[in-house]
């Protein structure tokens, strides 16, 4: 299969606050590929630079070294074939729940009662009906993911960009969620980078899960094939006998890490 | 209490007038700190006769030019200001270079008591409402461009990141984060602005003019008629108070995406 995304020894390093002339390296030499149609989950302790990799991924943050390729390409600007789902809040509150769904139908000259309609359509998929003339301040936070995913998937991204997409949500409603991303996701795969810190959910999301070190010069340290059976319902798979073992080959390779971002955090706070 | 709080609020309004003029009438009370009875209703007006120069002018029509010239300067100086302020406050947001340059001069200006500026307006734009608005825009403009200069940049970098990735160009970003987020802290500074161009239009008035209820306050002050000022500030204040419910209408119209605390409605 062909290569959707490709970080070729990716090198991210930032002035440190406050004292330009100490950096930061938050990841380095990263190489990661993900093939067309893959669903990818990067899991990693807290603090490691995983958004930084997807912004790299996105565009949004140009890395101090190395190549993004995006089907083959070098990356230069914004990752136009991506979709980029945000951990915090990225509505625009001053638009309703439709016109936050068509909004990148209106940046891309679609009419007015074209867009419209998709944006109907995409409400419908998500389960949002009759929400569409709501302000994001009157959904609940559920809901309001919804209305992003809907956001990006009516784009119809060849590359998903997910950062901790449902963290912010109770445990009930992320699994509603999972089930429903997967369900989307089956119908026309795309290239998924899941980012996660919830080992849970990434093997059950995923095709692959991939380990970041911590920080500070994160990297990869390894690669799990995920090979459940799909369609999957993410609260059943997580009983299955295969889950459990794949859930403790991944977690004792991850738990030194994880102590040692933990360690870094604890003495950081005390400094 | 608080079904009556109208009639309570009515009620000390009343009792308030009512004080007033028991003290202020000539002979009703025995003298208490002057010897001349008339002296009280010299310096603090009578509100009977008050409210009876309230009433000719409504009645006669007189007082509706006026009004209407003060409107007509708040209006103008509102709306100039505001897009004056917008315009300008965007583009110091935007740009960090142009935002340095003009800093200290932003601020010399602002700390600058602006209503010494009315005499040099009035050789500038004469004695007609123009000057009025003069006054009232420089005093507007500085509520309007501070609040979306910070606007402009406290917008959240995550809906600006979104927006990039929904495939917004530069001017697309401008007009549908950058406009709206800078917008929605005009509307938070509305009452102060209005207020604002309230305040400029009746000292310029006040400083010279024909026309306008500051003109009216002005004249009556000159031949010591202190119950025709009294009726200018009470006609002020209702006018002022009118406005100011028309503000906060609007306001409601245009922030309903707005959380508001009461609201907690979620589904």
């Amino acid at each position: 299969m062909a290569e959707a995304v490709s970080f070729d020894q990716i090198t991210c390093t930032f002035a440190a606050r406050g004292d330009g002339s100490r950096t930061y390296t938050a990841v380095k030499d990263v190489n990661l590929a993900v093939a067309e149609g893959e669903f990818v989950s990067v899991v990693g302790p807290t603090g490691c630079g995983k958004s930084t990799l997807l912004n790299v991924a996105a565009g949004l943050l140009k890395p101090s070294s190395g190549t993004m390729r995006v089907f083959g390409e070098p990356l230069a600007g914004i990752n136009r074939g991506a979709g980029y789902m945000f951990q915090s809040e990225a509505l625009m509150p001053w638009r309703s729940c439709l016109d936050n769904v068509t909004a990148g139908l209106e940046f891309r000259g679609v009419g007015r009662e074209e867009a419209r309609r998709r944006g109907e359509d995409w409400l419908a998929r998500v389960g949002l009906t009759g929400f569409g003339d709501r302000f994001p301040h009157q959904l609940s936070g559920g809901m309001r993911k919804r209305t992003a995913l809907a956001q990006m998937l009516i784009l119809d991204p060849k590359i998903m960009l997910m950062d901790e997409p449902f963290s912010a949500l109770d445990i009930q409603t992320r699994q509603l969620m999972e089930n429903e991303l997967l369900e989307l996701w089956s119908a026309d795969r795309k290239s998924v980078i899941f980012i996660t810190h919830d080992l849970e959910e990434a093997i059950s999301l995923s095709d692959r899960v991939v380990v970041l070190s911590a920080g500070p010069a994160t990297r990869p340290i390894g690669e799990f094939p995920i090979d459940l059976p799909r369609p999957r319902d993410v609260s059943e798979i997580r009983h299955a006998p295969r889950f459990i073992e794949l859930h403790d080959l991944i977690w004792h390779s991850m738990k030194e890490e994880v102590l040692k971002g933990y360690a870094q955090t604890r003495n950081q706070v005390s400094a | 209490m608080k079904r009556y709080l109208r009639v309570w609020q009515l009620a000390l309004l009343i009792a308030i007038f009512a004080l007033w003029q028991l003290f202020a009438q000539p002979g009703l009370l025995p003298p208490i700190v002057w010897d001349n009875p008339d002296r009280a209703a010299f310096f603090f007006g009578e509100p009977v006769k008050i409210f009876k120069v309230v009433w000719e002018w409504f009645s006669g029509g007189a007082i509706y030019k006026h009004l209407w010239v003060t409107l007509q300067e708040t209006a103008l100086a509102f709306v100039i200001g505001s897009v004056l302020g917008l315009a300008v406050g965007l583009w110091l947001g935007l740009s960090p270079g142009a935002s340095a340059l003009f800093d200290p001069y932003i601020t010399a200006l602002n700390a600058m008591p602006r209503v010494v500026l009315a005499p040099i307006f009035m050789v500038w734009f004469g004695l007609g409402i123009w000057s009025k608005v003069a006054l009232g825009v420089t005093l507007v403009f500085f509520i309007v461009f501070f609040n979306v200069y910070q606007g402009v940049k406290e917008v959240s970098p995550v809906v600006l990141n979104n927006t990039v990735m929904l495939g917004a160009n530069r001017r697309q970003l401008l007009r549908y984060v950058y406009l709206p987020s800078a917008t929605s802290w005009v509307f938070s500074s509305l009452h102060t602005a209005v207020g604002m161009a309230f305040v400029g239009a009746v000292v310029g008035e006040y400083l010279g003019s024909a026309k306008g209820v500051g003109y009216l306050i002005q004249q009556a002050e000159g031949a010591f008629d202190i119950n025709t000022v009294f009726a200018g500030i009470l006609v002020l204040t209702a006018f002022a108070l009118v406005l100011d419910f028309a503000v906060a209408r609007v306001e409601r119209r245009l922030l309903v995406w707005r959380p508001t605390q009461s609201e907690t409605e979620q589904l």
